[in-house]
């Protein structure tokens, strides 16, 4: 009987479904030798790009090893680092911006990418253009996204106070945002909705496409309002798509770091500090390897754990 | 194998000794490799380096970071034992951790057989660019660019009858140079949202950036004048009484009150770029910055020559002003040593120095700032002498990177972010330092 775990497994189900004409012996080889030809290099690559730095990771974060002191002798510290910093008060306050950013930030593009896709999907006339106008800023650079806002919230000659001073009547000065505490962490999250609405709108796009029009017809034939069609039929056939697009999402933000090292680098004082701020200033500017080896596991942890749980209700909403 | 591997190193070894001080005649066609800032005075060190080129043979390629990207790209390079760069001008920070970590070549010997005397630099630059540990005889570095924090004014507009007259019937006294801090505070706030020109214009440009090192070697301007000490002179690393003193506390409600008051709206992560920004499209009546722009700004068109004016960082209840600048080192990993070594000794000679500092660097040579006319060579140059008497230098521990970013949380946290008070500020700095040194096993 073959044995269908583990590698060798994978390459025996790889030469069994492998076309006769090829699995003849080419060259003398047999067919577990070109199978195992095939897939070596990938495997490799992925162990040296993957699986190593993890694992080399994971036993870094038990040491106090640090990368600009080659010369100090590394000790093991078991759980010291791990231990420091689910104690340590920066850590949870960047954690705690983390959360509020990520929540805020997901809230306001799924309502808002949501919207644009059930507004796009009306096939209105120059809706194309309208959606390649939209997904425009998804196709920049977050380098360039940054530099680019970090001119427009410019109190004195910022394109944005002058819109929210034509708005408001307030001098357009009195706006600081990328300065004042309280408007920080917003001018982050505005950004961010600039730029990756059209991402959840696409995803929500594609799900609202994916509905039967015989469903509304049947809909139609019943007398059902149209808002009565929107929380009976549009909601709970995107939801799925809903639910995937704030997965992408909530992933790509809880590892947010260039948008926020551009506009705000953390600051004012540490108002915008999230985890991946943290974790770079403790892992390439205080070289503190073993300790941000330790941080980088729980941020992957936190993430990897949320995700699973949350694959777990989407996989439940779509067998619904 | 092994016997032939030892055979080649000797004999590597043997050549490299024997190459030393002659190797500049037999390196024609060598190209080395120096590694610095992207700023106005590596410019300068670009044309002055084509002598070394003209005299020896060996070719010079630079690698210039910005600023704000410097330590994390250099220290990188060093970390991981790159061989891209041969010297390096790293910051007067760096010299602690690589000499201990075997990053930099030890230059004591070199200089003695090249007949290179330290003394002939001025001991403010010894010390902050050249020594480790600080105090002893042990040269790491040849002090290169010698700096300090320093401030530029907008000449013309002090000149102005209409603007004295009123400065002076509000504070009873002339506009000129301020000396002291808290003038300095009266003189921003007086112009902060003046209309000069139709324009509004603003106090000043401090330093008040959050990622690297901005907002503390500002703050330390002020702090220092207002008696702030890193630890006790009697009992090194022993902070409290010094770092929290109740002078060092009025220092930093001064700077917050400075900050408050007279910078240009929004200005909360400002560093040198910004602060040059901020003054050459004349928004602001004061800057903050390194004496290294301050040729370049002479120059500009629009602000320099005879609109601009400059001073000493001010005292209060002492004088005292952020040390900047660098020395030069030739990197351990460098396989092109008696090249790097040779461009370390054709720098420190006195001629080399006198045309570094023609062309806009900052010479340390005693032989260049000790010259009776040295005042006269340029508009800035009676400071430069007076600030590099006066400055003080941030940590220069190995750990020096975790002692700047505690102190530029704790300070930006309070400054900008308005949270806490100073005191608890730098409470919670000898509380952050304390912890690094015990870390390090110093306490």
């Amino acid at each position: 009987m073959t044995d269908q775990t583990g590698l060798s497994g994978l390459v025996d189900r790889a030469a069994m479904v492998t076309p006769p004409v090829v699995a003849r012996r080419a060259r003398g080889l047999s067919e577990r030798a070109i199978a195992w030809l095939f897939i070596t290099p990938t495997m490799l690559l992925l162990l040296a790009i993957n699986i190593f730095p993890l694992i080399w990771t994971i036993r870094l974060s038990f040491t106090n090893y640090r990368a600009n002191r080659p010369n100090a002798t590394v000790l093991d510290v078991g759980l010291a680092n791990y231990q420091s910093i689910l104690t340590d008060p920066d850590v949870w306050a960047a954690m705690t911006v983390t959360a509020r950013f990520v929540f805020w930030s997901i809230l306001i593009q799924t309502v808002l990418g949501f919207t644009l896709a059930w507004l796009i999907d009306k096939k209105f006339r120059g809706h194309g253009l309208w959606t390649t106008l939209i997904l425009l800023p998804m196709m920049l650079s977050p380098a360039v996204v940054g530099n680019f806002w970090t001119f427009l919230y410019q109190p004195q000659i910022g394109l944005f106070n002058y819109v929210i001073s034509a708005a408001t009547g307030a001098p357009a000065s009195s706006f600081q945002m990328l300065a004042q505490v309280p408007l920080a962490p917003w001018a982050i999250v505005i950004v961010d909705t600039w730029m990756w609405t059209p991402y959840v709108m696409l995803i929500c796009l594609a799900g609202l496409r994916s509905i039967p029009d015989y469903i509304y017809e049947a809909a139609e034939v019943d007398r059902a309002s149209p808002w009565r069609q929107f929380w009976s039929i549009t909601l709970p056939m995107a939801l799925p798509f809903i639910m995937l697009a704030v997965l992408f999402r909530g992933i790509e933000n809880f590892k947010m770091f260039d948008m926020v090292n551009l506009l705000t680098g953390g600051g004012p004082g540490s108002t915008t500090e999230v985890a991946s701020i943290t974790l770079k200033r403790e892992a390439f500017e205080k070289w503190r390897t073993g300790y941000s080896s330790a941080f980088a596991i729980i941020l992957f942890v936190t993430v990897f754990g949320l995700a699973n749980i949350y694959v777990k209700a989407l996989n439940r909403v779509k067998n619904r | 194998m092994k016997l032939l591997q030892t055979f080649a190193l000797t004999a590597t070894v043997a050549a490299a000794a024997a190459f030393g001080a002659s190797a500049p005649a037999r390196a024609e066609g060598k190209t080395i490799t120096l590694c610095w800032a992207a700023w106005d005075p590596a410019n300068a060190l670009v044309e002055l380096s084509k002598d070394f080129t003209a005299k020896t043979g060996v070719n010079m390629k630079f690698e210039f970071v910005p600023w704000p990207n410097f330590a994390d790209r250099m220290l990188n390079e060093l970390n991981s034992k790159g061989k891209l760069c041969d010297l390096m001008i790293g910051d007067s920070q760096w010299i602690g951790g690589a000499a201990e970590n075997g990053q930099y070549v030890k230059l004591n010997e070199f200089f003695d057989k090249e007949g290179i005397k330290i003394s002939d630099f001025m001991p403010a630059t010894v010390a902050g660019y050249a020594e480790w540990p600080k105090g002893s005889p042990n040269y790491w570095a040849l002090p290169a660019m010698g700096d300090a924090n320093g401030w530029t004014y907008r000449k013309d507009w002090f000149s102005r009858p209409e603007i004295r007259e009123e400065f002076k019937k509000k504070f009873g006294r002339e506009l000129e140079v301020p000396k002291t801090q808290e003038e300095l505070k009266d003189i921003a706030e007086f112009f902060q949202k003046r209309v000069i020109d139709g324009k509004t214009v603003y106090g000043a440009a401090i330093f008040t950036e959050r990622g690297s090192e901005g907002i503390t070697m500002g703050v330390t301007n002020a702090l220092y004048p207002f008696g702030f000490k890193y630890q006790n002179p009697k009992k090194p690393y022993d902070m409290q009484g010094f770092v929290n003193s109740d002078d060092a506390v009025k220092g930093l409600e001064f700077y917050k009150a400075l900050y408050k008051c007279c910078t240009p709206p929004g200005y909360s992560n400002g560093y040198m770029q910004e602060g040059l920004d901020a003054f050459k499209s004349g928004q602001v009546a004061l800057q903050m910055n390194w004496f290294a722009f301050f040729p370049g700004l002479y120059k500009d068109p629009n602000v320099g020559g005879d609109r601009i004016g400059f001073f000493v960082n001010p005292a209060q209840k002492e004088k005292g002003s952020q040390l900047g600048g660098q020395g030069i080192s030739v990197v351990a990993y460098s396989p092109n040593r008696p090249e790097a070594l040779a461009y370390i000794k054709w720098f420190a000679s006195l001629d080399t120095q006198k045309k570094w500092w023609a062309l806009g660097g900052y010479s340390c040579h005693k032989g260049v700032l000790n010259d009776p006319n040295f005042k006269n060579t340029a508009p800035f140059a009676a400071d430069f002498l007076v600030a590099m008497d006066q400055v003080v230098d941030f940590w220069a521990e190995p750990s020096y990177a975790q002692l700047l970013l505690a102190m530029q949380k704790r300070v930006h946290d309070y400054v900008v972010a308005d949270q806490g008070t100073a005191k608890g500020a730098l409470d919670g700095l000898i509380v952050d330092w304390t912890k690094v040194f015990k870390e390090d096993g110093k306490l």
